[in-house]
């Protein structure tokens, strides 16, 4: 053992979490799983060691790359270490037969290969609590609804990297109209190059900058969502 | 202006050597070009207030201005500035699609969209802006997760140079994909300035007229 490292069973559950925050943070993928385990050891159930740990160790990294203090490298350790520790909460998670928040369909759009950003929105989505369907990378319209009506989804979540490849995100939404089932979703987008007009213009629910973002909003829009439904059924 | 050209041509960093050897060639003598830096290229998020803020200063020095970027990965928001400023930029998404012209990108793109993009600048400085820029200078093992979806490197070579092409090849077997090239001289960046710089010629030719002897 070298000189900086330490035993991480000697820390208090409290030091732990801070500890947990800064691995992840540092993207330390092997500490991480350690704590994770530990945290188990000790008796923690499965989605507290996920929100106290992982989801808010995730949460601090998202505030810092949304500052500019953290930049896209950084991130990616970040979430590979969280990966690693939701690999060992999944089949725990499952065993308690919770029921998810609501569930999503997410996928980049024809065209586009890139789902870096996509796949920490969806990690982050099923660290919240979604059941997330991840479709994958260059998916025409038909495999969008494919997705939709096989898994019913609350919401669609679209994604694209570039500016020649985002404005499918309208083939799409416009195609669910045609269909008539454009208000059966929430439909969220993001991506680098978009923005709040971009997402308005085509005709989705919002816009999400980060995955912090896309969590909160995916919360939000499900919860006014059921209480109008609600609301009407009464 | 007193000294300067009619026309100020703000540019990015990355087409500084293609803007200046086009300029040469061409003598253009109604264009003066300004680069703002090549690390935009990066964050795009950037380029939108950095273009805005060389315009303001350009409009002290220079009646007319023209943007050398692309939308370039602002989604749009460069052509809010644009719009605001009343100047023109060069068309399409990227420098990959003006270097290639949008009919020969939109082919390249349906083909094969996981493919990488260089440009004889990129070549040049692929260890700072591809291998540093991407942190895969501290973290290697990042590679896999930045290019696990693309399949080639296509290199669109500007102006033939042997010993680029060796390079790009080489960057192409770093990342594990295959190798192409593509030649296409200057593309659209060519047609642009030399529009811009015919439609202000006469200025540059009338102003010579009236000077005194």
């Amino acid at each position: 053992m070298s000189d900086d490292t330490f035993d991480l069973s000697t820390l208090s559950d409290a030091e732990l979490i801070e500890q947990v925050h800064d691995d992840l943070y540092n993207g330390l993928k092997d500490e991480v799983v350690e704590a994770t385990n530990l945290f188990l050891s000790r008796g923690w159930g499965a989605d507290k060691v996920l929100n106290d740990a992982l989801v808010e160790g995730m949460r601090i990294v998202g505030i810092d790359f949304r500052d500019g203090i953290l930049f896209v490298p950084e991130v990616l350790l970040a979430a590979n270490a969280m990966k690693a520790g939701m690999e060992i909460l999944r089949p725990l998670l499952a065993e308690t037969g919770a029921e998810p928040i609501g569930k999503v369909v997410i996928g980049t759009v024809k065209g586009d290969i890139h789902d870096i950003g996509k796949n920490l929105v969806s990690m982050m989505l099923e660290g919240a609590g979604f059941e997330v369907i991840n479709i994958g990378i260059n998916n025409p319209v038909e495999n969008y609804l494919a997705a939709l009506e096989e898994h019913q989804p609350d919401i669609l979540g679209m994604s694209a990297l570039l500016t020649t490849t985002m404005p499918y995100m309208k083939v799409v939404i416009d195609t669910l109209k045609q269909k008539g089932l454009r208000d059966k979703y929430i439909v969220l987008v993001g991506g680098a190059p978009l923005n709040e007009e971009f997402a308005k213009a085509v005709g989705a629910d919002a816009y999400c900058r980060d995955a912090a973002v896309a969590v909160e909003t995916a919360k939000t829009l499900i919860a006014a969502r059921r209480s109008a439904a609600a609301a009407a059924a009464h | 202006m007193d000294g300067a050209a009619p026309v100020l041509v703000i540019a990015c960093g990355a087409l500084a050597r293609e803007i200046v050897a086009l300029t040469r060639l061409n003598r253009w003598s109604a264009l003066d070009v300004q680069c703002l830096p090549p690390e935009l290229h990066n964050r795009p998020e950037k380029i939108p207030a950095a273009v805005k803020a060389a315009i303001g200063a350009g409009r002290a020095t220079h009646d007319h201005i023209f943007v050398a970027y692309a939308d370039c990965g602002t989604g749009g928001l460069l052509d809010v500035v644009l719009r605001e400023e009343h100047v023109e930029r060069l068309p399409g998404a990227h420098c990959y699609e003006f270097f290639a012209t949008a009919a020969e990108f939109e082919k390249l793109s349906n083909h094969e969209p996981g493919t990488f993009y260089l440009t004889d600048f990129l070549v040049r400085h692929f260890d700072r802006l591809v291998i540093a820029g991407l942190g895969l200078d501290r973290h290697p093992e990042l590679a896999s997760e930045y290019f696990r979806n693309y399949r080639k490197l296509t290199y669109l070579v500007q102006k033939p140079d042997a010993s680029l092409a060796a390079a790009a090849r080489e960057a192409a077997a770093r990342l594990g994909l295959e190798y192409d090239e593509l030649q296409t001289g200057y593309g659209d960046l060519a047609t642009s300035l030399a529009a811009v710089a015919r439609r202000h010629e006469h200025t540059v030719t009338l102003e010579k007229k009236a000077w005194p002897r």
